[in-house]
C-alpha cells in the first residue's frame, strides 16, 4: 500500500499569535513551527501500516524551503520519502490542488491529511483532495483498518461516533483518537541521522488560481476583569447569569 | 440567483442551527437584493423556515440519504445550487457540514470560508470574517470565485425572526455511488452534543477522578447542557476523546461555558474563546482561566458545585 501523509507546517500550539504589515501577515518572529497535531496522529497511524503491513509512506508539504525541517522531522519519525511542492501555501483550495496533483502522479492508495490545520483552521484540504481525485473520503477519522482494498473506519460525529466501510483509494481527515497520544513518536538520534539520507524531492507547483485571500487579521479585544463571586453567595452568580449575561 | 442555504435536520426535525443559517442567508440575500432558497434532506416539516427569511424550500426525500453521507449530500446541494443559479451557498459549521462543504466546493468550483462569524462586510469583493488560529484571531477573508460557500459558526450570528411565507417544492437530485457505507451509529440520543449545546459544563483534573463526574453531569442536566472535559482528563481516560475541548479537541462556541477544576492552558482557552460567557470554578485563585473568564468562583468544586446544583434547581422551579 502506498500512503501519502500531508504535513502542514504550523505554529506550535503554545504560540502567541501576532501580525505584521498592517495586520495582513502572520508574524513568524520567535515562533516555533511543528507538524500540525492532526497530521501527526495520521503520520503515526501510517507508521503502524508501514511496520505491520509493509506500507510505503511518503510525506508531502506545500511551502517554501523554510518548511523542510518539518518534513525532515516526519522522515526522522519513520516516513520513507518526502516531497515539497515549491510554492507558498496560500489558500486551502490551491493547496488541495497541488496535493491532488501529487496524489495523481504518485498513484497513492491512501491519503492522510489532518482534519484541519491549527493555524488557518480551514478544514477543507482533505475533502478537496478527495473531490479532486475522485477518491472515497472519511473525515474526523478516529479508527482506520485496511485489508487489501477493503477499509473499515470509525469517525467522530456530533455527540457520538459512526462505523463505516469503504474501499481504497481513500482520503481521510485524521485527528486525535486515530492513535493514542502516548503512541506519538519523538524522533531519536538514529532516526534523525537516517532522515538525512532519505530522499526529499522538491517539485514545481502546477498553475492554480487563488480563490480566497486573507485581507486582514485582528485579535480579540482584551477581556475585562473577571467578576468574582463568593462561594458563599452562589445566588449572586445565578442572578448575574440570568439578569446580566442573560444566558440562563 | 437565490442564496441557497442547507438546513440540517435530525430524525426528520429541523435543528436549531438550521434557523441560524437561514437567518444568515437572509442577511446575505438582503445585501444582494435577492431571495433565499433552502434545501432540506429528509425533513418532515419545513414550515418553520419561513419565519427566518426563507422564500422557497427544495425538499429532498431520498431513502439513500437517510444516514448522512458527505458525497451524496454534497451532490444534492450542488444540483440545488445549479437549479437556483445560486452565487452564495450557506451552511453551518457542524461536523457534517464541514465534512460535505469541501466536496461541494470542488463540485461547484467555489471558494469556501469556514467558521464564519458575521454577515459579509462587503459583497464585491465578497468578504467575510472568520475565526482563525483556533479562536486566537479573526481573519477577514475575500472569496473571488463566481460561487461562494460560507460555513457559519454556531451561535455566532444568532436567530433573526421575520414574517414571511415560503413555497415548498419537491426536489429529486440524482445521486451517484455514495462510496461510504454506514455500518452502525453509536450516539447517546438523550445527551446534548457539544456542537448543539447552548451551555457546556466542562471538568478538568481538579475533579480528581472519573468517579466524581456525577456532579458535572447533574449540573449539565439541570442546565440542559452538554458535558465536556480538558485534555489531561481525556488523556487519562477519565472521559472519552469526543468530550475533549481545546486546540486539538473540539472547539466550543456555546453561549455559556462553565469550567470546573480547569486551570486554563493556552490550548484549552483557544478552544473555548468563541463561547460568549465563561464561568470558572477553581480553588486556585492564580489559575490562568480567571483572566479569560467573565465570572469566577474561587472555591472547592466539591463544595461549590453541589450547592450550585441545588440553587439552580430552586431557580429553575421558580421560572
Amino acid at each position: 500500500m502506498k500512503i501519502l501523509v500531508c504535513i502542514s507546517h504550523v505554529p506550535d500550539t503554545t504560540s502567541k499569535i501576532n501580525f505584521t504589515d498592517g495586520d495582513t501577515k502572520f508574524d513568524t518572529n520567535g515562533v516555533q513551527f511543528v507538524i500540525n497535531p492532526n497530521d501527526e496522529f495520521g503520520l503515526t497511524r501510517a507508521m503502524w501500516f508501514k511496520e505491520k503491513q509493509g506500507a510505503h509512506v511518503t510525506v508531502v508539504n506545500v511551502g517554501g524551503a523554510e518548511t523542510e525541517p518539518t518534513l525532515r522531522k516526519a522522515l526522522a519519525i519513520g516516513a520513507d520519502a518526502a516531497i515539497r511542492v515549491n510554492t507558498p501555501a496560500t489558500d486551502g483550495f490551491s493547496v488541495a490542488k497541488q496535493l491532488a496533483n501529487v496524489v495523481k502522479d504518485g498513484g497513492y492508495d491512501l491519503v492522510i491529511a489532518g482534519r484541519e490545520s491549527i493555524d488557518y483552521n480551514g478544514g477543507m484540504v482533505p475533502g478537496m483532495i478527495a473531490g479532486l481525485t475522485n477518491a472515497n473520503f472519511i473525515n474526523n477519522c478516529i479508527k482506520l483498518d485496511v485489508e487489501g482494498t477493503s477499509v473499515t473506519a470509525v469517525r467522530e460525529i456530533d455527540g457520538g461516533k459512526e462505523t463505516v466501510s469503504t474501499s481504497l483509494p481513500l482520503v481521510i481527515g485524521s485527528q486525535k483518537g486515530l492513535v493514542e497520544e502516548s503512541d506519538l513518536r519523538i524522533p531519536n538520534m538514529r532516526g534523525i541521522m537516517m532522515a538525512r539520507q532519505k530522499p526529499l524531492t522538491v517539485v514545481d507547483p502546477v498553475d492554480t488560481i487563488t480563490e480566497t485571500a486573507s485581507v486582514k487579521f485582528e485579535k480579540p479585544a482584551p477581556k475585562g476583569a473577571v467578576k468574582l463571586v463568593s462561594p458563599d453567595n452562589l445566588d449572586e452568580l445565578i442572578s448575574l447569569l440570568h439578569n446580566e449575561a442573560k444566558v440562563i | 440567483m437565490s442564496v441557497l442555504v442547507y438546513t440540517e435536520s435530525e430524525q426528520g426535525k429541523l435543528k436549531k442551527v438550521a434557523f441560524e443559517v437561514a437567518s444568515y442567508a437572509k442577511a446575505v440575500a438582503d445585501q444582494l437584493e435577492t431571495t433565499v432558497t433552502a434545501i432540506t434532506i429528509n425533513t418532515d416539516d419545513t414550515s418553520a423556515l419561513e419565519n427566518y427569511g426563507v422564500d422557497k424550500v427544495l425538499s429532498v426525500s431520498n431513502s439513500e440519504l437517510n444516514t448522512f453521507n458527505a458525497k451524496g449530500y454534497a451532490e444534492a446541494i450542488q444540483q440545488a445550487a445549479e437549479k437556483e443559479s445560486s452565487k452564495v451557498v450557506v451552511l453551518s459549521s457542524s461536523a457534517n457540514s464541514k465534512y460535505l462543504a469541501p466536496l461541494l466546493a470542488v463540485f461547484l468550483n467555489a471558494g469556501y470560508a469556514s467558521n464564519v462569524i458575521a454577515a459579509p462586510s462587503n459583497t464585491a469583493p465578497f468578504t467575510v470574517k472568520r475565526n482563525a488560529f483556533t479562536n486566537k484571531a479573526f481573519e477577514d477573508m475575500a472569496i473571488s470565485t463566481d460561487v461562494k460557500i460560507v460555513g457559519v459558526s454556531s451561535n455566532a450570528f444568532g436567530l433573526v425572526e421575520t414574517s414571511g411565507s415560503a413555497t415548498t417544492e419537491a426536489f429529486s437530485p440524482s445521486i451517484t455511488d455514495l462510496g461510504i457505507k454506514v455500518e452502525s451509529v453509536d450516539k447517546a440520543s438523550d445527551k446534548v452534543s457539544i456542537a448543539d449545546a447552548d451551555i457546556v459544563v466542562s471538568g478538568g483534573r481538579g475533579l480528581k477522578g472519573p468517579e466524581n463526574w456525577g456532579m458535572i453531569e447533574e449540573l449539565a442536566d439541570v442546565l440542559g447542557a452538554a458535558t465536556a472535559c480538558s485534555k489531561p482528563v481525556s488523556d487519562l481516560g477519565w472521559r472519552p476523546h469526543g468530550e475533549h475541548v481545546g486546540q486539538t479537541g473540539k472547539p466550543v462556541a456555546s453561549n455559556l461555558y462553565i469550567a470546573i477544576g480547569i486551570s486554563g492552558a493556552i490550548q484549552h482557552l483557544a478552544g473555548v474563546n468563541a463561547s460568549k460567557v465563561k464561568v470558572v470554578i477553581n480553588s486556585d485563585p492564580e489559575a490562568p482561566f480567571f483572566k479569560a473568564a467573565d465570572y469566577g468562583v474561587v472555591g472547592d468544586a466539591f463544595q461549590v458545585v453541589p450547592e450550585l446544583i441545588e440553587k439552580l434547581k430552586a431557580f429553575k422551579a421558580q421560572q
